[in-house]
């Protein structure tokens, strides 16, 4: 395939600027400039990380889709659980650590992405709150499904997952989750999605196999979820099935839905602040979900379409402006 | 199984069936008229469960029967409904059945928080409400407030099927759902029929936390969630906006979830949700539900 030569510079330019980011973050903690408190200004940066990739993930399936998924933690726990499964098993035989979590994060991925497809040819038949019950439904099951099976604690606390997941290598697993994703709304099967989502019947119509292209969307968004719960695991070494429960998939849909439906943009501002917000002011920790709830409501009546709408944040159109050549007259571009 | 084991979680099963009958037909009135799952419902158990914790000892100290301290809940899960629809929903309702749902999850999850900020996190006892006696058929414990439960359940799926039936304003909210504009031009006020149902709603809401407080007395500010989704399901296995349905499968429900617990405690949620899955693959419509095609 040939790129075109304004593609491949804003792809270099986007590269960059991630590694500029990426070098202030590098510096930021070497340099000790929190002194102490590194360590946990580190762990929020973290969950900020695999907040971002089940967040995104979970935009695919609303935003992309137009469907609601009210049972995403199902996913992630799949993931957390298979990658914590994989990582135990293949522990102390010499594989790097960074290897190891590697495969442990493309096998939680790929079990969630086989769920996501069980699941989805049931349920995508439905729609709408029909389609959102049930896939609360599925989560529920998986939920209870992790507290009976002996592998996965029997419902007790699973401990002593290996913790391979640090800030720099989880910015750098996000990063490349996040441009995945974003090069599949952009390529050929994210517009025939979109395009499912305007008008399915249309879109069936003109020759679209809609149950197909919605399938392998909700498993692609499975298969993210996944692997943020496998980053997830790998971070927090331990955890049990009822921390991926209806609350929790209802948090992620929130806060996909603040950040606003169809911009990843939004995703991952929405699920960085809004996921470090919390830890950063934990004496009203009682009062963070009540904060949510009240902001829902509120963006739901002012701005529907979420604080971002379907904007996308650009680099190379950034560059632009700032250099003076913003191309005024060509409006609604890309 | 033995006799009596069976007649015992018979029993048990009709209990718990009628509590998701009544809490099911406060989903099938708003979701029959609005097509809206309304998350925050099973939230308003909640709420009438916490009016009912404080008000059922000021009932006993002026010397009334406790379960008089039901008045006072209907009246308060009745005013938050009303609020809840009037703040909440009615700004969003012109947006599409997505903002709706959100918003209702965003409500539930809003009256969740603020009773834990209230009260804590910490369940709270309820006093016994039915002082009955527990009379003993052939080896089986028959509770009487058991069967009063089951009483007061059949009583208010008569009355509301009736009252939909047969007053002017059932009539008004049975039109609302069907056509929407031919029911203003036929005079009806589409916005206070709405508000009504909300109304009647959450006061069943009240009456179903007295029912859930007499058999389970113990109050928490997440006890709605799980049940409202199970209320829900059995809305959705009778046919929903089909009052009888309501009724049909919250027992239904109920029985089956006492019944797997017999053999399989750990699994019984797992196939309450599978019978969800089923119906809505099977017949979305429910078991007494019409189906409706769709229109291009």
């Amino acid at each position: 395939m040939k790129m075109p030569k304004k593609m491949k510079l804003s792809y270099l330019l986007n590269f960059l600027g991630l590694v500029l980011l990426f070098s202030i973050f590098v510096l930021m903690f070497e340099s000790k400039i929190f002194g102490t408190s590194t360590t946990y200004i580190k762990g929020i940066f973290t969950t900020a990380c695999y907040t971002i990739i089940m967040v995104t993930s979970l935009n695919l399936v609303v935003g992309c889709m137009g469907e609601f998924s009210l049972g995403h933690a199902g996913f992630v726990s799949v993931g957390a659980y298979f990658s914590a499964i994989t990582s135990n098993a293949l522990a102390g035989r010499g594989i790097p650590d960074l290897l190891l979590l590697i495969i442990a994060l493309i096998a939680g991925g790929l079990a969630a992405g086989l769920t996501g497809i069980l699941v989805g040819i049931p349920a995508l038949r439905l729609r709408g709150d029909y389609l959102a019950i049930v896939t609360v439904a599925f989560a529920e099951i998986i939920r209870v499904a992790f507290c009976n099976f002996e592998i996965t604690g029997g419902g007790k606390t699973m401990s002593g997952i290996a913790k391979l997941a640090d800030f720099y290598w989880a910015f750098w697993i996000m990063v490349i989750c996040v441009t995945v994703m974003f090069m599949y709304v952009r390529s050929r099967y994210g517009r025939t999605v979109k395009s499912i989502r305007e008008d399915y019947i249309a879109a069936a119509a003109s020759g679209i196999n809609v149950t197909y292209y919605k399938v392998l969307t909700f498993a692609v968004a499975a298969f993210f979820a996944g692997v943020g719960g496998g980053l997830y695991a790998h971070y927090m070494t331990a955890m049990i099935p009822t921390n991926f429960n209806f609350n929790y998939s209802a948090e992620l849909l929130s806060e996909v839905i603040i950040g606003g439906t169809g911009s990843l943009t939004g995703s991952v501002i929405g699920a960085a602040f809004l996921s470090s917000l919390p830890e950063l002011m934990r004496q009203f920790s009682t009062y963070r979900m009540l904060a949510y709830s009240i902001v829902l409501v509120l963006v739901m009546i002012f701005r529907p379409g979420g604080i971002f709408g379907t904007w996308e944040f650009s680099l190379t159109r950034l560059l632009e402006r700032v250099a003076g050549k913003a191309p005024k007259a060509q409006k609604g571009g890309e | 199984m033995t006799v009596s084991l069976f007649v015992q979680s018979l029993i048990n099963g009709l209990n718990q069936g009628a509590i998701y009958a009544l809490i099911a037909l406060g989903y099938t009135m708003v979701y029959g008229i609005i097509r809206m799952i309304n998350f925050a419902h099973g939230d308003f158990i909640m709420i009438g469960s916490y009016t009912l914790f404080y008000t059922i000892p000021l009932m006993v100290n002026i010397g009334m029967p406790a379960w008089m301290a039901v008045i006072l809940a209907v009246i308060v899960c009745t005013i938050v409904g009303i609020l809840v629809e009037t703040i909440a929903y009615k700004p969003v309702r012109k947006a599409g059945p997505m903002s709706a749902l959100i918003t209702a999850l965003a409500m539930s999850i809003f009256l969740e928080n603020l009773a834990m900020a209230l009260f804590g996190a910490k369940p709270h006892n309820v006093q016994k409400i039915f002082s009955l006696p527990t009379i003993n058929v052939a080896g089986v414990a028959l509770p009487m407030n058991v069967l009063l439960t089951i009483v007061i359940g059949l009583a208010i799926m008569l009355l509301m099927q009736i009252f939909i039936k047969k007053t002017k304003i059932g009539k008004a909210m049975r039109a609302v759902p069907q056509d929407r504009d031919a029911a203003i031009l036929a005079g009806i006020n589409v916005d206070k029929i709405i508000t009504l149902t909300f109304a009647i709603g959450s006061g069943l809401a009240a009456i179903a936390a007295l029912m859930y407080c007499a058999k389970y007395p113990r109050v928490t500010n997440d006890m709605g969630s799980m049940m409202g989704i199970k209320a829900f399901i059995a809305a959705v296995l009778g046919g929903i906006g089909v009052i009888p349905g309501a009724m049909l499968g919250g027992i239904l429900v109920g029985l089956i979830e006492i019944f797997v617990k017999l053999y399989a405690p750990g699994w019984y949620e797992a196939i309450t949700y599978s019978i969800l899955i089923v119906i809505l693959l099977v017949k979305p419509s429910g078991i007494l539900g019409k189906n409706v095609g769709e229109k291009v």
